[in-house]
């Protein structure tokens, strides 16, 4: 009687975890489908359908050359760049020497950090659209670069977190051989904070690459186009074209995929430290 | 030449704490307080956005945001998101607890119920447009159930499009809530249900005894972001469906106020509204998890 009860358990266990699982994987599979399916068997076939023939990358071409997805993934790849760099310099620095220094003015400063992460910035958006206008920015990828550094404020977190564990003795040593603070800050603090550095990039990279809102509001340039407003522009000219839009669709999610599978481990860590903390 | 390790420390310390926070402030200062201070400049004006003066109205769009009913029924959509997020939350909590015990193929169901959370949204979006579609995914899954006849225009009845909304923006989230849960769980000290198993506690015993209480925090720290999650609710509604068939949202609202009708003065209002809205939720919440201290 024990052991039916528990077998049933985990039937009823392992059911709902393959039940979840295809809820998440078949929207996203039938997409895959739709990508490589030919006009006439996309409108012919069901789309829960595997398509005739795997090889057909015809929608791919189509999608990549006409959506002009690599200017997508040109800019898309600058921003990044600069702005994870860009974030991972002032946000170490500011946690530096809030986590070193005493001085006037660190509690109004750590204040002001805490204070605007109470301010979504959603909800300042029609204000803020005033100031990168003001700034001459809008239309260019800095207006997009200045928001993902100005905004982000976790990533000061994750610093003064990571720094606390990171023993004052070290810095003691190294002022009596004479380094600078700089020296310091660029020689030790920084490559031991690597860890916290791969989280900041993994959140923030995750978060620039899927963002909509920013690229579309300030950059509605072409050729400033990411790969998210690359891809709502398919909406146009395709709305009716599915099997090009789904090949569209693929080739935004398959750097993702690559990314999830070969850094899942440091994923995992980088959104619990990020977020629960 | 100018070495920096000339200088005394007292010295150096003064340059670096200037050096390391000129440009962190003035960006902190530049695009999340001036904004603020704007923005609440600008709710009591009829600005339209780009002419010189701006005429002050006093309150008279806050007003019209609480009196006039087709700016107040964006509510109503917020609601139908609130709602989804104690699915998402449940269904998290769920796969959380069972995937922290021994499950064959754990790294898989983890790495599968997770993905989601990590694509891009506008990706997200067309996906669910070709799911809900008129003979599309759905409509094709219910026929081979033989559940044909509930089918409705998912995306274009107003019935129930908010719901067909809500799920799709269950399934983008729910993997976050899901990885959050399962890193509270794995930080609870096995031998804990060592010992429950040896007092004979089954596993509903254990999730209701030990689980639920060591990770209660969390949990309401969700619950409460679920308000503020539910009330910007933006991206799922605008890139499906542009906020058609009674979709619309407080933010979708605000960005069309602000930027098809070029009604910055009434926009930034709903903005300032929402801020309170979001703040209030916050305050509320480090409430709670402090009183729980």
């Amino acid at each position: 009687m024990f052991t039916l009860k528990k077998s049933v358990a985990s039937a009823i266990k392992y059911i709902s975890l393959i039940v979840g699982s295809l809820v998440a994987i078949v929207p996203i599979l039938v997409v895959f489908f739709a990508s490589f399916k030919t006009k006439e068997e996309y409108a012919t076939t069901s789309p829960i359908t595997p398509p005739a023939d795997f090889t057909n990358i015809s929608n791919y071409v189509t999608a990549f050359i006409d959506g002009n997805m690599l200017i997508g993934f040109m800019n898309t790849f600058i921003i990044l760049i600069i702005s994870i760099v860009g974030a991972t310099l002032t946000g170490s620095m500011i946690a530096f020497i809030l986590s070193r220094f005493k001085f006037r003015g660190k509690k109004l400063l750590m204040g002001a950090f805490l204070l605007a992460t109470l301010i979504p910035s959603v909800t300042t958006q029609v204000a803020t659209f005033q100031i990168i206008n003001a700034l001459d920015l809008m239309n260019t990828r800095w207006a997009a670069i200045v928001l993902y550094l100005g905004t982000d404020i976790i990533a000061v977190y994750i610093f003064l977190q990571f720094l606390d564990t990171i023993s004052q003795a070290l810095d003691e040593s190294a002022m009596l051989d004479g380094a600078s603070y700089f020296t310091i800050y660029w020689r030790i603090i920084l490559p031991l904070l690597m860890p916290a550095i791969v989280t900041v990039i993994i959140v923030k990279g995750v978060n620039i690459y899927n963002d909509f809102y920013t690229p579309f509001l300030y950059m509605p340039k072409t050729d400033l186009q990411v790969i998210s407003t690359a891809l709502f522009k398919f909406k146009g000219p395709y709305g009716s074209q599915w099997e090009v839009i789904s090949a569209g669709i693929m080739i935004a999610i398959i750097p993702t995929l690559i990314i999830f599978m070969s850094l899942q481990k440091y994923i995992y860590n980088g959104l619990t430290n990020g977020s629960v903390k | 030449m100018f070495k920096l390790s000339n200088l005394s420390y007292a010295n150096q310390r003064k340059l670096i704490i200037l050096a390391f926070s000129f440009i962190p402030v003035i960006l902190l200062v530049t695009f999340a307080y001036l904004p603020v201070v704007n923005m609440f400049k600008y709710s009591f004006t009829s600005w339209n956005g780009y002419s010189k003066n701006m005429e002050y109205v006093g309150l008279k769009n806050y007003i019209n945001i609480f009196t006039k009913p087709e700016y107040f029924s964006v509510f109503k959509v917020s609601l139908y998101y609130f709602v989804a997020t104690f699915f998402q939350m449940g269904l998290a909590l769920y796969f959380a607890t069972i995937l922290s015990f021994k499950v064959r193929f754990k790294n898989f169901f983890k790495g599968v119920l997770f993905f989601p959370y990590m694509l891009n949204g506008v990706a997200i979006g067309f996906i669910f447009l070709f799911f809900f579609r008129p003979d599309g995914t759905f409509d094709t899954l219910l026929n081979a159930l033989g559940l044909g006849k509930n089918i409705t225009l998912w995306l274009g009845n107003p019935d129930v499009i908010n719901i067909s909304l809500a799920s799709a923006s269950v399934w983008r989230y729910m993997g976050f809530n899901f990885i959050i849960f399962l890193g509270a769980i794995s930080s609870i000290d096995k031998d804990i249900y060592e010992a429950a198993d040896i007092d004979g506690a089954n596993k509903w015993h254990q999730f209701k005894h030990i689980i639920i209480p060591s990770i209660k925090r969390i949990v309401q720290l969700n619950l409460i972001l679920a308000i503020s999650g539910a009330i910007s609710a933006f991206d799922i509604p605008y890139i499906m469906v542009d906020g058609a068939n009674g979709s619309k949202t407080f933010v979708i609202q605000t960005i069309d106020m602000a930027f098809k009708y070029g009604k910055f003065g009434l926009a930034s209002a709903m903005a300032v509204v929402l801020l309170f809205i979001v703040i209030i939720v916050t305050l509320l919440q480090r409430l709670v998890i402090k009183e729980d201290n």
